[in-house]
């Protein structure tokens, strides 16, 4: 086969599933917005994604906070920077890990496991047997999924920030010894509405990645093992 | 038992998937309260013809009416308010493993919002009693029933909102041949006390000639034959005729590899 040629299909086939992908987002979106809604899915959805992703969430940004202040000190004490440390740690778990983790945590708790469901219904036909019984499949499965992702994981982050933090300040206090008042005032001080504000809406997005991904893959499933 | 108005009515139905064509111009009557079945070999296109007929797959081509009424292509909304008119038994039953039997009984009854929870559990349980499963049934999940139990909460599933027209997708595979005709007696019964119409597809051809009035036979995406059960044997169609004997050799050449 000519070369040009595999790369023509596979631009193709890049380019259909694009599309596909983006055509199930919308018409999940604007399945969130219209009803019916079923609280009962969506409540049972926010605790399986939310609550039940808070201890593994809780540790990872627990050890995350108190690594970046340990190693943070070994770096800055260099240059007698260690007044820093509390800003650095509160930055990047504001901003940057509580959501990278949280939704890597998440990604690996709840995609696989939503696509596997999904999947699930769909070969052993319940998919079909949703529309049978008037009851739309992309709203019973996949908008109450995604409207828990989107809505938890923010949540999540939220947590996860003061844990992390806490993390550093355990570190900070307990084996570097700073006085502890004074880090929590440098970590209240270098911190604005925005760190925290931009962390949350990248959770939520990636929260509405992760779910989206789980239920197309699972929506589009057939046949076997 | 036909009447002059076929409850569904399918004319020169096509579909393909890819290159491959299943239905070829596939035309077909069932009449209001009749219980029709048709039968086929394997890949033969008989749940695809279903499942157009349900709004599953949308059909390329042709002409479907459902009393009276097209339904090929029409809006999402129309086809939730056809369906209604419509139960199902799924081939595998299909039933929600999430849900509680006496939940999934109900599943239609609360989607429609026509009763409350409570009244819905009652209706249920009518129901299950209905197929023979007493109200501790109700509460146990799909997972914890034998194959037999679950084509009965199917069945239960099916007629719970009172549907005109049941489909039943091969009711009895997977069954022993007790249990497949203990399901065949509920199908009669049911489908008596409800006054629906029936359309099965199945290759179980005891199956067949005990629940169906009238038998067509679907080959290479058409019809290519119907008439009342008691004629099946005189007809004069090789197709039908190996089939029903279950002859591998004949017009018919099952495809071995695919």
């Amino acid at each position: 086969m000519n070369f040009v040629q595999i790369i023509g299909r596979f631009f193709l086939g890049f380019l259909a599933t694009t599309g596909r992908l983006g055509i199930f987002a919308g018409a999940s979106l604007s399945h969130i917005v219209r009803p019916p809604f079923y609280p009962r899915i969506i409540v049972r959805q926010m605790v399986e994604i939310g609550y039940f992703s808070l201890p593994v969430v809780g540790l990872t940004a627990l050890f995350a906070g108190m690594v970046l202040a340990l190693q943070s000190y070994t770096g800055f004490a260099r240059f007698s920077a260690e007044g820093a440390i509390a800003n650095v740690v509160v930055l990047s778990i504001t901003r940057e890990l509580g959501p990278v983790l949280a939704g890597l945590m998440v990604a690996g708790r709840i995609g696989a496991a939503m696509a596997a469901e999904i999947g699930t219904m769909r070969v052993t036909e319940q998919v079909d047997a949703l529309t049978t019984l008037s009851t739309n499949p992309m709203k019973y499965l996949v908008a109450p999924r995604l409207l828990a992702g989107l809505t938890m994981l923010p949540l999540l982050v939220l947590v996860a920030d003061v844990i992390g933090v806490f993390g550093g300040y355990l570190v900070a206090v307990y084996k570097l010894g700073f006085n502890p008042a004074n880090y929590l005032q440098n970590t209240w001080d270098f911190l604005e509405a925005q760190d925290v504000i931009s962390g949350l809406v990248k959770a939520s997005m990636f929260g509405f990645i992760v779910t989206l991904m789980g239920c197309y893959h699972g929506y589009h499933s057939r046949g076997g093992a | 038992m036909t009447d002059a108005a076929p409850k569904i009515q399918l004319r020169d139905v096509h579909k393909a998937f890819g290159g491959k064509i299943v239905l070829n111009g596939a035309e077909l009557d069932v009449g209001t309260g009749e219980s029709l079945v048709v039968i086929g070999g394997s890949g033969s296109g008989k749940s695809v013809m279903i499942k157009c007929i349900l709004g599953l797959l949308a059909a390329d081509s042709g002409s479907i009416l459902v009393d009276g009424e097209e339904v090929v292509g029409i809006s999402a909304r129309e086809r939730e308010r056809v369906n209604k008119k419509f139960g199902m038994l799924f081939q595998g039953a299909a039933l929600f493993d999430s849900l509680p039997v006496w939940e999934n009984v109900a599943f239609g009854l609360l989607a429609e919002k026509r009763y409350s929870r409570h009244e819905a559990r009652d209706v249920a349980l009518a129901k299950l009693a209905q197929v023979g499963l007493g109200a501790e049934v109700g509460e146990l999940f799909p997972a914890e029933l034998s194959g037999g139990m679950q084509k009965r909460v199917a069945l239960a599933r099916a007629i719970a909102s009172d549907p005109e027209i049941i489909f039943f997708d091969e009711p009895t595979t997977g069954l022993d041949p007790i249990m497949a005709d203990v399901i065949n007696d509920l199908i009669i019964k049911i489908t008596r006390e409800v006054g629906a119409t029936a359309l099965s597809i199945t290759h179980d051809m005891a199956s067949a000639r005990k629940i169906a009035n009238r038998i067509a036979m679907l080959y290479d995406g058409k019809i290519i034959w119907s008439g009342p059960t008691g004629e099946i044997d005189e007809a004069d169609n090789a197709h039908v005729d190996q089939f029903i004997h279950g002859r591998a050799e004949g017009p018919i050449k099952m495809a071995v590899r695919a």
